[in-house]
């Protein structure tokens, strides 16, 4: 890594931690920047949560050690160490009124009352819920429990910011403007943040880079852009966005006979009436309206694709030609070539 | 779970509603009865079979009552003892409960099950094989062994409940709070007992009404030199006319109703019934 010490907000270096003979995290390295958004993205079990525990200090990794602002905070307990977590189903107290969770913090670290008065109502104000302050959190609703627990580990002026899964339990429409509500807060305080999700949609949406993990090991760790356009691993590019796996080579546009793994985004496969240099002839097998576009299965001879056409779609059972932009193509499961 | 069975007795046949109706009518008749029949008691000179209206109204048996230095003796013996008996009872069962509720251990079921084991056989057996305990530690007959023997009943219901509240609280609330910044100690009090509280209470009610009820243990250990409210009754009912017992009745039954009134506005009615399931 080439970052100076001082602009590193988070480095994870080499962790390791076994849980019940079973190692969940594998010698780990990730260094997340100051300010910076960062997802741990990956499926159920690839111990994205538990590096995320480990960064809060619920967990004491077996080997490695944690930095955060260039202090090393391995086996510092969560109560000592500058980090504030949102928790999945976002553990309010239910005892507490709204205002009283988020002053919770504040009042551990003894602040005067006015102090304490004043930092909750300016967390509250930044996720518009002052007017919920003498609500307990059994009476708001779920988006707005978690902008409590945003504002709650906010209020606390954290080094960085951990959100475990933090859209999971809202619904669709919701999921997406609190996203961009955490996205545009973030932006705003220049907060160093870590969130772990399973959703690549989220992931790609919120984050300045990604971590993709996959049995306790991050595969790539790249921006966004990157992770969809080059993806490094085969496992990588089947996370993200979809893909078509083909068994065999791949020369000048065509698919040859070959024991590599071809994988081609369907939004690569171009589909004409005409023929067009480099393209060969196909049947249209069946096509499924997605919404704004739709998914198209190509076949020809024993080859069949996936396209995404968004206009000029053609019928099932029609035949045309298809032309393949581009292709990914992986050696033992690893990118070898982007032709 | 009322509104429950209200909507189902709305939407059945009016056959169904009517037994519904008698039956409820059957069982408030078996419930209430004899403790109006009490009640009655407490005030009337004479009630015999024959007649359907008692002789007449007094005051009477109650002035006796308070006039008897020995009743009034049993009163106070049984408010000072059974406070202190649920003390000790929190001060032992508390922690144990927490581990039971919080911790996994070796023989930690057992544990609990062997709680039941003391309540599963007859009381009097184990009573007779303390009070012999009791001969040799020169217990007998003092406030001590009052005070131990209730203890004995009171540990089932404080352990039992405040363990099932204890596992209850949900994890995540207390890491939330060791996250803000909170020392361990703080958040057991601050959020881990503060959830568990309702059914630490229903615990304190309940122990309070099975040390003040208890009489058979009492009665062996305690007599004659120390009589509590339960003990007292004994006497009463071979000793006075049915109308005293019928007001010392009364009077035993008001602390453990003004105590479930309390508890109960307390738990149900209370901010703490709020985001908690009281079952």
């Amino acid at each position: 890594m080439v970052n100076s010490p001082q602009e590193d907000g988070l480095v994870l270096n080499g962790l390791t931690k076994i849980l019940g003979g079973r190692v969940i995290i594998d010698n780990l390295h990730l260094v997340v920047k100051k300010g910076e958004m960062v997802s741990l993205l990956g499926p159920s079990g690839c111990g994205k949560t538990t590096t995320l525990r480990m960064i809060a200090g619920f967990l004491i990794p077996d080997k490695g050690n944690i930095v955060l602002d260039g202090k090393d905070v391995t086996t510092i307990g969560p109560e000592k160490r500058p980090s504030a977590m949102v928790f999945q189903n976002y553990a309010l107290w239910p005892h507490m009124t709204v205002f009283n969770n988020v002053a919770y913090p504040l009042k551990v670290r003894k602040l005067t009352k006015p102090d304490i008065e004043k930092r909750v109502h300016d967390a509250l104000a930044l996720v518009n819920l002052m007017h919920h302050k003498d609500s307990r959190p059994g009476q708001i609703s779920g988006g707005e429990q978690q902008r409590v627990a945003l504002a709650r580990a906010l209020v606390q002026e954290p080094d960085i910011l951990l959100l475990d899964e933090p859209l999971s339990n809202l619904d669709a429409k919701l999921r997406v403007k609190v996203r961009e509500d955490i996205r545009d807060l973030q932006r705003r305080l220049g907060i160093t943040t870590v969130i772990v999700t399973h959703d690549q949609d989220e992931a790609l949406s919120i984050s300045d880079r990604i971590a993709v993990m996959n049995n306790g090991k991050i595969e790539q760790f790249s921006t966004p852009q990157e992770l969809y356009d080059r993806p490094e691993t085969e496992y990588v590019a089947n996370f993200i966005g979809s893909l078509n796996h083909i068994q065999g080579g791949y020369e000048n546009g065509q698919i040859t006979p070959g024991t590599d793994v071809v994988g081609i985004r369907p939004e690569d496969v171009h589909f004409s009436k005409e023929e067009l240099p480099g393209s060969y002839p196909a049947t249209v097998e069946l096509v499924v309206p997605r919404g704004h576009f739709c998914e198209v299965y190509l076949k020809r001879a024993d080859i069949e694709l996936r396209a995404f056409i968004s206009s000029d779609v053609p019928r099932a059972g029609s035949t045309g030609f298809v032309k393949i932009n581009k292709a990914l193509i992986y050696k033992d499961g690893k990118l070898v070539k982007v032709a | 779970m009322a509104k429950q069975e209200k909507s189902r007795a709305k939407s059945s046949s009016p056959i169904v509603k009517f037994f519904l109706v008698l039956f409820m009518l059957a069982m408030a008749f078996f419930i209430l009865g004899p403790l109006l029949w009490l009640a009655i008691h407490a005030f009337v000179t004479n009630w015999t079979y024959p007649n359907i209206y008692p002789d007449g109204w007094t005051w009477h048996w109650w002035t006796q009552v308070f006039a008897d230095s020995a009743l009034e003796h049993s009163i106070r013996n049984s408010l000072i003892i059974s406070p202190i008996v649920v003390l000790l009872s929190m001060i032992i069962c508390l922690p144990a409960a927490y581990a039971a509720g919080r911790m996994q251990y070796a023989g930690r079921k057992t544990f609990l099950i062997g709680m039941f084991a003391a309540n599963s056989f007859p009381k009097i057996g184990l009573f007779a094989s303390i009070a012999t305990l009791y001969y040799a530690l020169n217990l007998m007959g003092t406030i001590v062994g009052v005070i131990i023997i209730q203890l004995l009943g009171t540990i089932i219901y404080m352990t039992w409940i405040p363990a099932a509240a204890f596992a209850s609280v949900p994890r995540n609330l207390e890491e939330a709070a060791r996250d803000a910044g909170a020392s361990k100690f703080r958040v057991f009090r601050t959020i881990t007992l503060r959830l568990a509280m309702p059914g630490i209470l229903v615990a304190i009610v309940m122990s309070f009404l099975a040390s003040f009820d208890e009489a058979q243990g009492t009665y062996l250990v305690g007599a004659p030199s120390i009589y509590t409210m339960p003990t007292e009754m004994y006497a009463l009912v071979e000793n006075y006319p049915i109308q005293v017992a019928a007001v010392f009745s009364l009077l035993l039954a008001l602390p453990s109703v003004l105590l479930i009134g309390l508890a109960r506005k307390h738990i149900v009615g209370g901010q703490l019934a709020e985001g908690f399931q009281i079952k």
